[in-house]
């Protein structure tokens, strides 16, 4: 960790001015960011203290959704009636990742702008162009078994490991932002993190100091909704891979470097394919690398899977 | 000399008539380390305040440093000073034993240019704070010349030759005895290289106390090597070193030796005049310490269909560091644990440019149960026999290498207890075929054995004035309970409640103790308490019979009884307190021994264990969750209950690791480890461990050591992941022979079923 200064914001309009100080970087639970400047991957100069703003509310919206601030607990989400009353698949998403300890402190906007999980980024003497631009990607070629099977490019081959991300993804959220200049913004949380390309360095469609002030969930689809993720351990793991389901919508985590909507099968459905066909021609466009080959398969038995319990919890059952 | 029949007589443990012995005492330093008011070597209060040093490791694993500048770290604020090998002060040469007393030989840390292995600390930073030390430590910059280094373990096996001063075993003629056997099983398994992981990192204070004695907190298993090591570094007698280790955050094996933390604060501390603390991080602790090193083992099996074993052989190929030697000698349990005439053994090793191999809890067993316990499974399968059966088949009635009687084996009361407990008559042998829900459901078991051991140790005993018995001994406790089975020992060996015995250890100016490690620990250090204790025993009886004002005076000193703090020849009696205030009132200490006994080696002696475990497999993505788990155990009299099941059931919890969970890979580019955190390095979690549970048989060994205890710290890892194994092909009926059994493989292996 290298010296930093650090001030608690009194607004979100004073963050934002604030962050226009070069090297200044928000700050909420901390428990992505506190980790990633002990190992020196981030060196802020500034730290801008927004996890005390007066934005941890959920209030439902008039048209049957959900507001939720930004700076509500990822506890505070799971476990709030509203949210497993309208979309408990988000709440079983949130409760998928990390420790009760890491969720008592994450807010949702940190969770959905974490940084990828990969070793390589992790480790300060390998290449990583999202780390260090231009050094080149050690996983590309490494122990990739989790890598990208999805959206993935030559130069970056990591995942995206936010589970709350996937599930707000197939239900269709945005995120709410305020800008430098002191505007607005909604952007959906489909669109929030870049596609790595050729400058992984750059995540989100954020600009500088953008803060996100809330999210923003439309009524939920008819149809039911489940959230399945397979990981190494029954607990405080990543994901290998995650399904979400939400009516006809589909979303997959840890698959690319964003949350992955499956358009492809969305549209199979809606003409009237089965499940396994589907899930079949989106992960037709799958590029898998060898180590993380297992993904394909694994998507596609756990899409089918996680489709049938979001009938069956449709029709009023339990699940499976 | 001594022999196992001088530990025949009667003693108060065996005698337990407080009745302490065996009983569940909570730990005497929980309390203290779930309040966080334990002090770890790096939050002992040192006399003034101290400074940090900061370890940068070396970013290639095999070539030389060829441009050090440590200018911009100098130069960062709060700075003390920065150490390469170009400045880092002169030390001995690695090993070298220049003191006449030591027995341990210098560890120097930055000793020259080369770079031995990734991560290897090769700059250190001291600043006023922790965090002016990690700054300045961003700021060094070294450059290499790396030399091509060779870390592909699996790609090198041609390369393996026997370890030093090794050779196979064969009994018999196995060759032969396998081609003749109806029924034949050559399976090869792999087990990852894998990780401590303890809680506590590495980490030391130190201070001096002028120009010549250096005081040293670290966290180390065993003290004395420890001592002596760290005064060969700093070249000053071995008594000028005092060093303490007071709580260890966990070991395992990882901590039986010394790292760079302690030579690096001595020498700082030395440098500076003022204490300087060091630890690893989380990350360095993966390269910069040893680790269980990675396996290839060979099984076959060969029996008739009567199921009794023809023929058997175990081979392991494993690494170690190019300058090591350390073998993890996976095959040598196979050597005890069943029956068969023909019979091949060994071990080859590769050098590599890997960090060092060394010991982790149960070294041999932990990997190598987990080939050979799952050929046995396999072997039934083939034979149509139940895997309790065929293991009750083969049980041996002498050692089968050596023909040595057991001191103690029952094994197969383990396995037929295990089995009534668990339920195991409702394991179908067709697997695949229970279902719940999502789930398929399996069961699966293995046996499990662990050599037990007795080393030299010391201990002192006094009693002061308020009748306080304090226990004094250069031991460690790294987390099993050390402290408490002593003062258990204590209390019932001179008949006094808990509350009046103190125990004083991990300190080098204790009377000397081998330490915590290979699950001696509380056989030898306890039996030297014994020792002691009984010889505090006599010296009381001999001053209260000698003493006119006693009410025991004149009495006969072998009458003497010693209950509830009260010394007593029937009804004559006084209070220990009364008897030592007015007729020692300064105290009395003595020093107690234990030695192994010449003739032990007449006998084999082994701990042992039998698993059972239920698993849920998800055929849908390869998921396995560990339902139930039962370990039967025969390890000795049980000392502490509590205790004794912690160290099992915490066993056991590893053993679902190995199976399922942990590994650590190396990436062959940069001969470095790719997980080094605890985020990666996939240990279990609560919610993995179903429902746990260990079961301690009545046992007494007479031949382990004078109260017929013997170790429990590693038995409960060996088999438990074979176990879990087990039950996954039992559940499923995909066979995965490379640890750990992630859903990737398992999957694989059950779409090829079509499942
Ligand atoms: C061991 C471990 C395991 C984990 N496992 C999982 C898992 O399985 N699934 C999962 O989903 N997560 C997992 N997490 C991640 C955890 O959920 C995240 O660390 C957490 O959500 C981040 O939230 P935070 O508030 O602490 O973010 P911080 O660390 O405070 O911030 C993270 C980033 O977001 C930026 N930021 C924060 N808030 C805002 C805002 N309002 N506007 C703009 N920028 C902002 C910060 O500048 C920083 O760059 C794990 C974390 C750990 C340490
Ligand atoms: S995959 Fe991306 S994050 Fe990982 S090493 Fe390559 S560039 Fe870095």
């Amino acid at each position: 960790m290298r010296p930093f200064t650090y001030e608690r914001a009194a607004s979100a309009a004073a963050a934002v001015e604030a962050a226009q100080a070069p090297g200044a970087r928000f700050i909420a639970g901390g428990t992505n960011l506190l980790d990633l400047m002990k190992l020196d991957i981030e060196a802020p100069a500034h730290l801008i203290d927004v996890g005390r703003l007066p934005m941890a509310g959920i209030e439902a919206t008039d048209e049957g959704g959900l507001r939720i601030g930004a700076m509500a607990t990822n506890t505070a989400v799971a476990s709030d009636p509203l949210v497993r009353a309208r979309f408990p698949m988000l709440s079983e998403a949130i409760v998928a990742g990390g420790s009760p300890q890491l969720r008592n402190k994450a807010r949702v906007g940190g969770n959905l702008l974490q940084r990828t999980r990969c070793a390589y980024f992790y480790d300060p003497t390998k290449p990583c162009n999202k780390r260090q631009p231009g050094s080149g990607c050690g996983a590309l070629e490494g122990l990739n078994r989790n890598a990208a099977i999805f959206g993935a490019s030559p130069s970056c081959v990591a995942t995206h490991p936010s589970d709350m991300a996937v599930a707000l993804t197939a239900l269709d959220a945005r995120v709410e932002t305020l800008t430098a200049g002191g505007g607005a913004r909604s952007i959906p949380v489909a669109d929030l993190h870049r596609a790595p390309g050729d400058t992984p360095h750059l995540e989100t469609a954020l600009d500088d100091g953008e803060l996100i002030t809330a999210v923003v969930v439309p009524p939920a689809p008819t149809g039911g909704q489940a959230y399945r993720k397979v990981r190494d351990r029954a607990s405080y793991a990543g994901g290998l891979a995650s399904v979400a389901v939400a009516g006809g919508r589909l979303a997959l985590g840890m698959v690319a470097l964003k949350p992955w909507r499956a358009t492809a099968a969305e549209a199979a459905l809606v003409d009237g394919a089965d499940p396994a066909e589907a899930i079949g021609r989106e992960l037709a466009g799958a590029s898998p690398l060898g180590r993380n080959d297992f993904k394909v398969p694994l998507v596609a038995r756990l899409a089918v899977a996680t489709m049938a319990e979001a009938r069956a919890a449709a029709n009023g059952g339990g699940q499976g | 000399m001594s022999s196992v029949s001088d530990w025949e007589a009667p003693n108060p443990v065996k005698d337990n008539r407080g009745g302490l012995i065996g009983k569940g005492v909570d730990r005497y330093e929980g309390p203290l380390k779930v309040t966080g008011t334990a002090p770890y070597a790096y939050e002992v209060q040192p006399p003034s305040p101290p400074a940090y040093g900061v370890m940068v490791g070396a970013a290639i694993a095999r070539g030389r440093i060829t441009a050090v500048d440590i200018a911009a770290a100098e130069a960062s604020p709060g700075v003390l000073l920065a150490w390469t090998h170009m400045n880092a002060p002169a030390q001995p040469p690695r090993g070298t034993k220049g003191h006449p007393r030591s027995t341990q030989g210098s560890k120097p840390a930055l000793e020259s240019d080369r770079v031995a292995y990734f991560g290897q600390p090769v700059a250190f930073v001291v600043a006023d704070t922790l965090e002016n030390a990690v700054a300045a430590s961003h700021l060094i910059r070294l450059s290499y010349a790396a030399e091509g280094h060779d870390v592909a373990f699996h790609e090198r096996l041609d390369a393996a030759g026997q370890p030093p001063g090794e050779q196979d075993v064969e009994i018999g003629d196995f060759d032969a005895g396998f081609a003749a056997s109806e029924v034949r099983l050559d399976e090869t398994w792999t087990t990852p290289l894998q990780n401590h992981c303890q809680m506590e990192p590495c980490a030391s204070l130190a201070w001096w106390e002028g120009p010549d004695r250096c005081v040293a907190h670290t966290s180390v298993q065993m003290v004395k090597p420890a001592q002596h090591g760290l005064a060969e570094t700093l070249g000053i007698g071995r008594d000028d070193v005092h060093l303490l280790t007071r709580y260890i955050g966990g070991g395992f094996g990882g901590k039986g030796q010394t790292y760079d933390d302690l030579t690096l604060a001595a020498l700082a501390a030395r440098a500076l005049g003022r204490p300087v603390k060091v630890a690893f991080t989380r990350q360095q602790m993966m390269h910069g310490t040893i680790h269980r090193p990675a396996t290839v083992q060979r099984v076959r099996l060969g029996a008739g269909r009567d199921g009794r074993l023809n023929a058997m052989s175990m081979m392991t190929w494993t690494h170690c560091h190019r300058d090591g030697a350390f073998t993890e000698h996976a095959s040598n349990f196979a050597r005890s644990l069943y029956a068969a005439p023909n019979r091949l053994t060994g071990h080859r090793l590769v050098k590599l440019d890997l960090p060092h191999a060394g010991a982790m809890r149960a070294p041999g067993e932990a990997s190598g149960t987990l080939s050979l316990e799952c050929a046995m499974d396999e072997l039934a399968e083939q034979l149509g026999l139940d895997p309790v059966e065929l293991r009750i088949r083969n049980e041996p009635e002498v050692d089968p290498e050596n023909g040595r009687p057991f001191s103690q084996r029952q094994l197969v009361r383990c396995l037929r207890e295990g089995a009534q407990l668990f339920g195991w008559d409702r394991r179908l042998p067709t697997p695949g075929q229970v279902r719940d829900g999502r789930w398929l459901v399996g069961l699966g078991m293995a046996a499990a054995i662990r050599g037990n051991f007795l080393l030299p140790a010391k201990c002192s005993f006094s009693v002061d004035a308020d009748g306080v018995i304090t226990v004094r001994q250069g031991m460690t406790d790294i987390g099993t309970g050390t402290y408490t089975v002593l003062a258990q020992i204590a209390a019932e060996t001179l008949g006094v409640p808990l509350g009046q015995v103190k125990v004083e250890i991990g300190d080098s100016e204790l009377p000397p103790a081998p330490g915590s490690g290979g699950q001696f620990g509380a056989a030898t250090a306890g039996s030297a308490a014994l020792m002691a204790g009984m010889n505090l025993r006599r010296a009381i009886a001999d001053l209260a019979t000698g003493d006119p004002g006693s009410p025991l005076h004149a009495g006969d000193p072998g009458d003497v009884t010693f209950q509830d703090g009260v010394v007593a020849i029937e009804n004559r009696s006084e209070t220990l307190s009364d008897l030592i205030r007015r007729a020692a009132p300064e105290g009395l200490t003595v020093e107690g021994e234990i030695r192994p006994a010449q003739d032990a080696q007449k006998w084999s002696q082994q701990t042992y264990g039998a698993h059972y475990c239920e698993v849920g497999v998800d055929p849908v993505t390869g998921e396995v969750r560990v339902r139930r788990m039962l370990g039967v155990f025969a390890a000795g009299r049980i000392i502490n209950a509590k205790t004794a099941r912690s160290q099992l059931t915490g066993g056991m919890i590893w053993g679902v690791g190995s199976a399922l969970h942990e590994g650590n890979p190396v990436d062959p580019r940069y001969g470095s480890l790719v997980n080094q955190d605890l985020a990666q390095y996939v240990l279990p979690v609560q919610a993995d461990i179903g429902e746990l549970d260990a079961i301690m048989l009545d046992e007494v060994d007479d031949k382990a050591n004078p109260m017929g205890i013997k170790g429990v710290g590693e038995l409960g890892n060996s088999g438990a992941g074979a176990a879990v194994a087990n039950a996954v092909y039992n559940a499923c009926g995909v066979r995965v022979r490379d640890y750990p059994i992630t859903p990737d493989r398992l999957l694989a292996g059950l779409i090829a079923k079509g499942m």
